[in-house]
């Protein structure tokens, strides 16, 4: 919005980064997390050790408990148990216009679960893209503030003059604005290929929520119908009306295991009861970046093999390619690390940015900063520290929260909630240098405690000392940069004239 | 824009804050026409399998709500940004007309 090409990108940069900041950085922190959401689960389900469940048995048993409690149902799921998920997840949908069900069962006896109720992992992944919210509402936030966010990419690269050498740039010691310029763009520059692929890959994640035309054009609207022909989902098979005696499961998974070198993920059971019901033997994803299952379908009444799925065109390759490389199920664990350590960099590239905008428009020393100037000031402490604090009461309220407790799930939510909406209003009240040293420590010190509450509520003895290690690491890289504010004296030239000011600015 | 930055800094703040505006809004609502018409355009007219035309426009469509949404910031004026969309949209529009006309869209019998 200046004269230049450059200039009005440098300026897009700034608007476009500023406005997405708060909710990208709560994206980019949850997102990161849940790279290891499987561990995160495991940890907050101290009670549950893996017992090994052969999969034709366990789908069996998922289905005895469907019968009971779901026998009017248009389709059930029965998700085998994992290593890294030792539990029966079944679910159903009792007609096409009601939401899915689900219940959680032990995977020895299919019996519900007399583990701790918790989301587990599943509560930061669903935050990541839909925030908690009512899902349409949730997911178009999240896909919007992501295209914003791609532009303030695209227009921070255009902003560049010298990405080269700005990858050795670090000058803290010239002033508060410098030193987080460069590490604003050390960590953007860094991890630039990450920063690029997560953002579009995400925002194709939710594709067909952000931008159906396509389907609408194409198949008039019929979302499943494109699945169908896109070879992703098998066709529906409608329901004849009149009840028939379905075959054992067990034999139909174990005759679909012969033909697949992929371990069984999931049973489908479509139209359970009728006549015309199908079975769908899921599996997970082979070696390789594209997110597809490889699927048998079977008539459930004569065992006949209906449809096989499994190679995929070329643009539904490149499309299921995306949502595997933002998924980052094919990474082992280095992989995973180096993921996990591009999202941290991620989030600092957007705190960091947004601190910039603050620092940058710091009045002179003694002036009073204005209304927008405070608001941006208190939302980044609300969400840079306050995101942190919510996450540690998270983890906190599983281990402290009763086992027995009613809806204890949902509190653990709330407490999540409750702890980050304390630390927000904290910021908005007092947006001030002192607060970052203080609400720093605060969040340093639930981390830290999250490892020793954890010994003292269970009895799991080293089972989860990567996990604990992990609490400590953050708790101690907050503590450090808590530290860091609180003896930040501004500039060394400007230290003589401006010391306390300068403190007060930053 | 030079006449955009004289007006900011001759102090005429309320003009210039209509501009940004009428450039976020056109940025938003046009950026993201240019890309729905592309894509329902391009399901229909790209030459290969209905699914994979699908796939390969939604794909394309965020690139091209980028390139629109930064071509309406780096556009000299207003008027010139809204010309640079209201051209492309127009023919997809158009091609998209045609394109529904021509192509069955019916599910098999």
């Amino acid at each position: 919005m200046k004269p230049g090409f450059r200039q009005s990108m440098a300026w897009l940069h700034t608007w476009a980064g500023l406005v997405t900041g708060w909710v990208m950085f709560c994206v980019f922190v949850t997102g990161t997390a849940t790279y290891y959401r499987a561990d995160i689960s495991h940890w907050m389900r101290p009670e549950l050790q893996a017992a090994a469940v052969e999969p034709g048995v366990a789908v069996e048993r998922g289905a005895a408990y469907l019968k009971v409690h779901a026998p009017k149902a248009v389709a059930w799921f029965v998700s085998v148990p994992q290593a890294e998920r030792p539990l029966l997840d079944v679910y159903w949908f009792d007609s096409f216009e009601t939401p899915i069900r689900q219940a959680t069962l032990d995977a020895g006896t299919g019996a519900p679960t007399t583990v701790r109720a918790t989301q587990g992992g599943d509560f930061l992944y669903r935050f990541h893209y839909e925030l908690q919210m009512m899902p349409g509402l949730g997911r178009w936030i999240v896909g919007a503030s992501a295209l914003v966010l791609l532009v303030a990419l695209v227009s921070g690269i255009v902003t560049h003059r010298r990405i080269f050498s700005d990858f050795f740039t670090f000058r803290r010691d010239r002033s508060a604005q410098r030193g987080w310029l460069d590490a604003h763009n050390v960590t953007g520059v860094l991890a630039l290929p990450f920063h690029l692929m997560i953002t579009y890959t995400g925002i194709v994640t939710l594709a067909f929520t952000l931008m159906p035309w396509g389907i609408t054009s194409a198949y008039r609207g019929d979302e499943l119908r494109f699945f169908v022909e896109a070879g992703q989902s098998p066709a529906w098979r409608a329901a004849a009306g009149r009840p028939a005696d379905a075959l054992p499961l067990a034999p139909l998974m174990a005759r679909a295991q012969a033909e697949v070198s992929e371990p069984l993920e999931m049973a489908i059971i479509n139209n359970p009861g009728d006549a015309a019901s199908t079975v769908v033997a899921v599996f997970e994803e082979p070696k390789g970046l594209a997110h597809r299952h490889p699927q048998v379908v079977f008539e459930a009444t004569s065992g006949a093999v209906i449809a096989r799925l499994g190679t995929l065109k070329p643009a539904a390759h490149v499309f299921t390619s995306f949502l595997g490389l933002h998924e980052a199920h094919f990474a082992g664990p280095a992989l995973r690390g180096l993921f996990f350590l591009c999202g941290l960099l991620g989030s600092a590239t957007i705190a960091t940015g947004l601190v910039l905008w603050a620092v940058a428009r710091a009045p002179k020393a003694g002036a009073v900063p204005g209304f927008a100037l405070s608001l941006v000031r208190g939302l980044n402490l609300g969400t840079i520290l306050g995101l942190p604090i919510g996450i540690a009461a998270f983890f906190l309220a599983n281990r402290l929260l009763p086992v027995a407790m009613n809806e204890r799930a949902t509190w653990e939510g709330a407490v999540f909630f409750a702890a980050w909406g304390l630390a927000a209003m904290v910021g908005l009240a007092r947006p001030y240098a002192r607060t970052w040293r203080e609400m720093g420590a605060a969040a340093a010190l639930l981390f830290l405690s999250v490892p020793l509450v954890s010994d003292l509520t269970t009895d799991r003895g080293l089972d989860f000392a990567g996990f604990d290690a992990a609490m400590i690491a953050i708790g101690l890289t907050l503590a450090w940069g808590a530290r860091k504010v609180s003896h930040y004296r501004g500039p060394a030239r400007l230290r003589a004239a401006t010391a306390p000011e300068a403190l007060a600015r930053a | 824009m030079p006449d955009e930055a004289a007006l900011r800094t001759a102090g005429l703040g309320w003009r210039w804050r209509a501009l940004v505006a009428g450039r976020v809004a056109l940025a938003a609502f046009g950026g993201y026409g240019v890309a729905a018409l592309a894509t329902a355009f391009l399901s229909l007219a790209l030459p290969m399998a209905r699914s994979e035309a699908v796939a390969t426009a939604t794909l394309l469509s965020f690139a091209i709500m980028v390139g629109a949404v930064i071509w309406v910031f780096s556009a000299h004026t207003l008027s010139r940004a809204a010309l640079g969309l209201a051209v492309p949209s127009t023919l997809l529009a158009a091609g998209l007309w045609l394109a529904l006309a021509l192509v069955d869209t019916a599910p098999p019998a």
